[in-house]
């Protein structure tokens, strides 16, 4: 049996792309986990008790001990369980590839998510900034793979994995704004690591599609915002 | 084997996020140059080793850059692997490590700066209250880490010590330019003795910024800058 087996939950939503990472890094590993969703709303008492700092999803538990932060979830899923090495093992490209998942986390998402909060010449404004943050993250890539598919090489791993979360959302951008972010005349490199992330075993079966979310936010949140005048 | 290269810190003696990668450097006796920054005129060197960000600490070995203070630390902790150890070994205790340092950046510095940003009156006393809550946490979080030793780490300082005691001489500042107490023997019993540990360890002593001269430079520096920005709105 083995490690990868022991009881493993994850609290979190189908719509997160924090969670995602977690599912991500477990599915990489094979490890079986009980899936606990939340619903919108409503935070369930587990969820409060099990992250009474931040009240916020992912959580995961393992052994009865809760683990929280995404990045932090996904460091711990590699140091415990079995299987595919997430980071890789030279110290300098582990903090490359831990420079770029901060960079993610504390700019370009806030550029992804905040653009819903503005209106006119503003939002062109936050185009920019995520489409900076791409032609970044292409850059990186060629840098990382060294000709391979992902960050990782041949295989999953940090990076590709931080950024896995916010690719349905990008493309949700993409209809809601009519505009081409992942553009493979300009980011050619990421362009194709969206494809091969799409199609890879540990994704394919639990990444959203961009119309699933849209539905998710219509329904949970409102109708999305007119698509800024030009 | 230690690995090969020269070691340099590009920083300024005033951030605390440039203590960070000194202190691990100090932990881990590894010699390294530190270049000292006038951020008003960036060197070369500075926006060449960080385009992204332009910004310090800037850890380069041998020609390689390393930014963002944690990541540098965690870069230090692993490739200079013989030394003490500065993350403890089991995953767990990582997992509570990384999350402790991630919430000192995310909730303690924020709203250390949102005591001194305040009006006078409500809204100070109610910045200081929120600023308490999360030091609260973080009593709580060294109580059960420590397990009765001195620091975070235990016996010896590690990843939440560094992460969250860069900050001790900008809380000592806070304290007069706001004239609040932030660390109350009473409320924060173990804060207040670790704030005496943490600043006496000898990989710390030398790199922490006197009181007096930080207050110097919050008056002649961050004060004009804030009181420019709040004009400018």
């Amino acid at each position: 049996m083995g490690k990868n087996h022991e009881e493993v939950q994850l609290i979190g939503t189908w719509v997160s792309p924090f969670v995602f990472r977690a599912r991500v890094a477990l599915n990489l590993k094979s490890v079986s986990y009980e899936f606990l969703e939340e619903k919108v709303g409503a935070k369930s008492d587990l969820l409060l008790k099990s992250n009474p700092v931040h009240k916020k999803i992912p959580v995961l538990i393992h052994h009865g001990k809760p683990i929280c932060e995404s990045l932090v979830i996904v460091q711990y899923i590699d140091e415990v369980f079995d299987g595919v090495k997430i980071l890789p093992e030279d110290p300098y490209d582990r903090a490359i590839h831990r420079f770029w998942a901060a960079f993610l986390d504390d700019k370009f998402f806030p550029a992804l998510k905040t653009i819903r909060m503005v209106q006119g010449e503003e939002v062109q404004k936050k185009l920019v900034e995520i489409k900076e943050g791409l032609a970044l993250l292409d850059e990186a890539l060629v840098k990382l793979s060294k000709g391979k598919p992902f960050f990782g090489g041949d295989q999953l791993g940090y990076l590709d994995i931080a950024l896995s979360g916010f690719v349905a959302w990008i493309q949700v951008r993409e209809k809601t704004y009519d505009v081409k972010l992942i553009d493979e005349s300009i980011i050619p490199n990421l362009a194709a690591w969206v494809d091969s992330l799409r199609a890879h075993p540990a994704v394919k079966d639990i990444i959203p599609t961009a119309d699933g979310l849209i539905e998710w936010v219509r329904v949970n949140l409102g109708p999305p915002p007119a698509p800024a005048a030009n | 084997m230690a690995p090969q290269g020269e070691v340099k810190v590009l920083g300024a003696w005033p951030s605390p996020f440039v203590m960070r990668p000194r202190i691990a450097l100090n932990l881990k006796s590894v010699e390294y140059e530190f270049v000292e920054e006038n951020l008003g005129n960036k060197s070369e060197l500075l926006l060449k080793s960080n385009p992204v960000y332009k910004k310090i600490p800037v850890l380069i070995h041998g020609d390689k850059p390393v930014c963002e203070s944690l990541v540098i630390v965690q870069y230090i902790d692993e490739a200079w692997k013989d030394s003490t150890s500065i993350l403890p070994s089991d995953p767990y205790d990582r997992a509570m490590a990384r999350f402790w340092a991630a919430y000192v950046d995310d909730k303690i510095f924020p709203t250390m700066r949102g005591i001194v940003a305040a009006d006078e009156g409500e809204a100070k006393a109610a910045a200081v209250a929120l600023f308490k809550e999360g030091l609260s946490l973080l009593e709580e979080a060294l109580v059960k880490m420590s397990k009765g030793k001195k620091f975070f780490g235990g016996d010896e300082i590690g990843y939440v010590d560094i992460a969250f005691g860069c900050y001790i001489s900008w809380f000592k500042v806070t304290n007069v330019i706001s004239n609040v107490n932030l660390f109350d023997e009473s409320a924060t019993p173990h804060l207040v003795a670790w704030i005496h540990s943490f600043s006496s360890h000898p990989a710390v002593k030398d790199v922490m910024p006197e009181t007096d001269k930080l207050l110097e430079f919050f008056n002649n520096v961050v004060l004009p800058r804030m009181r420019a920005a709040a004009a400018a709105k």
